[in-house]
């Protein structure tokens, strides 16, 4: 089989041929990348929260103590994984480890790991600034009904947190799936190294990698639509049903007032 | 004579060199109504947020039950027994409102999903909210977010309320509906202390006005005493641009 002369037909042959295993590394890519966001936002939940709990002076000096110790080494884990590139990063851990440890990480486990963490030290900073940015009065509410430290976070302030960071979770979701390419550098056949491999069988970089673009766009924009539909269900419902009649407010407006049935229904439940 | 359920002794409370609260003492009673009156800045409300804890008084104590609550290992605990009412309601936005009522109940008394939905709708209809449990905050107006945080904070079935300028951030219309729910609290025999700008209010549901100015309490004794014979010039200058208004 020849390669054909024109632009369209090369492309086609390229489809035809190396069809199956460029979307192979498509979906290598798309499972690497959603992994690691998940673990990396995980990751982000732990270490943002860890760094934005206050070091109260009424605390016991052990663990003021401890908690600025677990703050630093925290501090230097953000600051070394986002102040170096993921390519170095790789090459960094999957050799090191083999090297060092004597850890030899399977590809999947070493692309997973890296992705992961490095979302992480991105997504720590994203959570701490969502902290912030929930309302003093958020916390004091929950303070004055008898929730401890814990508590108040985990049901009142981060949900609120996530739904604020969502659009930026997406971002780190999309910088993923096409930051993966780099990990091509320690031999994980996602969609970059395919395309690599395809465009040097036939010399045709430029064919090759116009499918590549194609594939890389139709993953980011179908997940970041997909995201703005899970933004919105996070938001919950634009509207409520009143299940009766409110009493004291009959100048708002709002309500409408109950059937027979429902006020029935009303003295039933009462009983 | 009653014993006293919360009692303040010589409550200072400073913001570096700013010195809000000077030596404060007063006590509570089951069964009182205390209105805490006076100018914007005058201490009031850190007054109140000491006693439940959200501000670290700088020294002195606050007896609850006569144990000294500065001292205590388990804050949550305390709090859960004084709930608080806030000027800007603090309801939790993330949650509908009868989630806002249940989430203490189930959470912090540890209740079973059942008993704390039942006694979260018992204190929501007492507030007359029960049309709007499906509502998010945000969908709700003032006053009817502040009656909510006022059955949220009921359902912990507390031994104090502490309400910090309940309707300061409402409309004339929206202060009645709030004020009427408090007012039959009052009626009730919740024990409840209340910073508010309503003078008209506090003189009817009181059984104790304290007058404060400057971090200090200048006068207090029973509603006719303040608001009709009041001892001290700055509390009858108060009273009067206040009732003049």
């Amino acid at each position: 089989m020849s390669l054909p002369q024109s632009f369209i037909g090369r492309i086609i042959f390229i489809i035809e041929k190396y069809g199956m295993s460029m979307l192979k590394g498509a979906g290598t890519t798309l499972v690497i990348a959603l992994i690691g966001t998940i673990a990396g936002c995980i990751i982000g939940f732990i270490v943002g929260t860890i760094q934005a709990t206050p070091i109260n002076k009424k605390d016991s000096i052990l663990k003021r103590i401890l908690l600025r110790f677990v703050k630093i080494v925290l501090d230097i884990y953000v600051e070394v994984f986002r102040g170096t590139p993921m390519m170095v990063q790789a090459m960094f851990i999957f050799y090191g480890s083999a090297v060092l440890f004597n850890i030899h990480m399977d590809m999947w486990t070493a692309a997973c790991f890296i992705v992961s963490i490095n979302t992480g030290a991105y997504m720590a900073e994203t959570v701490r600034g969502g902290i912030l940015s929930i309302p003093d009065g958020q916390t004091e509410g929950a303070m004055a009904i008898g929730m401890n430290h814990f508590q108040t976070m985990l049901y009142v302030v981060l949900p609120q947190a996530l739904k604020n960071i969502m659009p930026q979770i997406g971002n780190n979701l999309i910088i993923n799936i096409k930051d993966t390419c780099v990990l091509s550098v320690i031999g994980v056949v996602e969609l970059f190294f395919v395309t690599k491999t395809v465009s040097g069988a036939y010399y045709t970089v430029f064919e090759a990698n116009t499918i590549t673009m194609a594939m890389y766009l139709f993953m980011t924009v179908v997940l970041s639509k997909l995201l703005r539909i899970i933004e919105k269900k996070l938001n919950g419902p634009e509207n409520y049903s009143l299940s009766t009649t409110d009493t004291l407010a009959y100048t708002s407006g709002l309500l409408k007032y109950p059937s027979k049935e429902e006020q029935h229904e009303k003295e039933y439940n009462r009983s | 004579m009653k014993k006293s359920i919360i009692e303040v002794k010589h409550l200072k409370k400073s913001f570096g060199n700013h010195e809000v609260l000077k030596d404060i003492n007063f006590s509570v009673k089951p069964g009182d109504v205390t209105s805490i009156i006076g100018a914007s800045g005058s201490g009031k409300s850190t007054l109140l947020r000491c006693i439940n804890l959200l501000e670290t008084p700088t020294s002195g104590e606050i007896l609850y039950n006569n144990e000294d609550v500065l001292l205590s290992k388990n804050i949550p605990s305390y709090r859960a027994k004084v709930g608080m009412v806030f000027q800007n309601f603090n309801l939790f936005e993330n949650m509908n409102v009868l989630q806002n009522c249940m989430i203490g109940l189930t959470k912090v008394l540890k209740l079973d999903k059942e008993k704390a939905k039942k006694e979260s709708l018992f204190f929501l209809e007492k507030v007359g909210m029960l049309p709007y449990v499906n509502a998010k905050p945000r969908q709700l107006s003032g006053g009817q977010k502040q009656r909510v945080a006022i059955a949220r904070a009921l359902a912990m079935r507390p031994d104090v309320l502490l309400f910090d300028e309940p309707t300061s951030a409402l409309d004339p219309q929206m202060v009645g509906e709030v004020l009427s729910v408090i007012k039959s609290l009052a009626k009730e025999g919740f024990t409840m202390i209340i910073v508010t700008h309503e003078m008209a209010f506090a003189r009817d549901v009181s059984n104790q006005v304290v007058f404060m100015s400057d971090g200090v309490i200048l006068e207090k004794g029973t509603p006719e005493e303040i608001f009709v014979s009041p001892r001290n010039e700055k509390t009858r200058i108060f009273l009067d641009r206040f009732m003049n208004y």
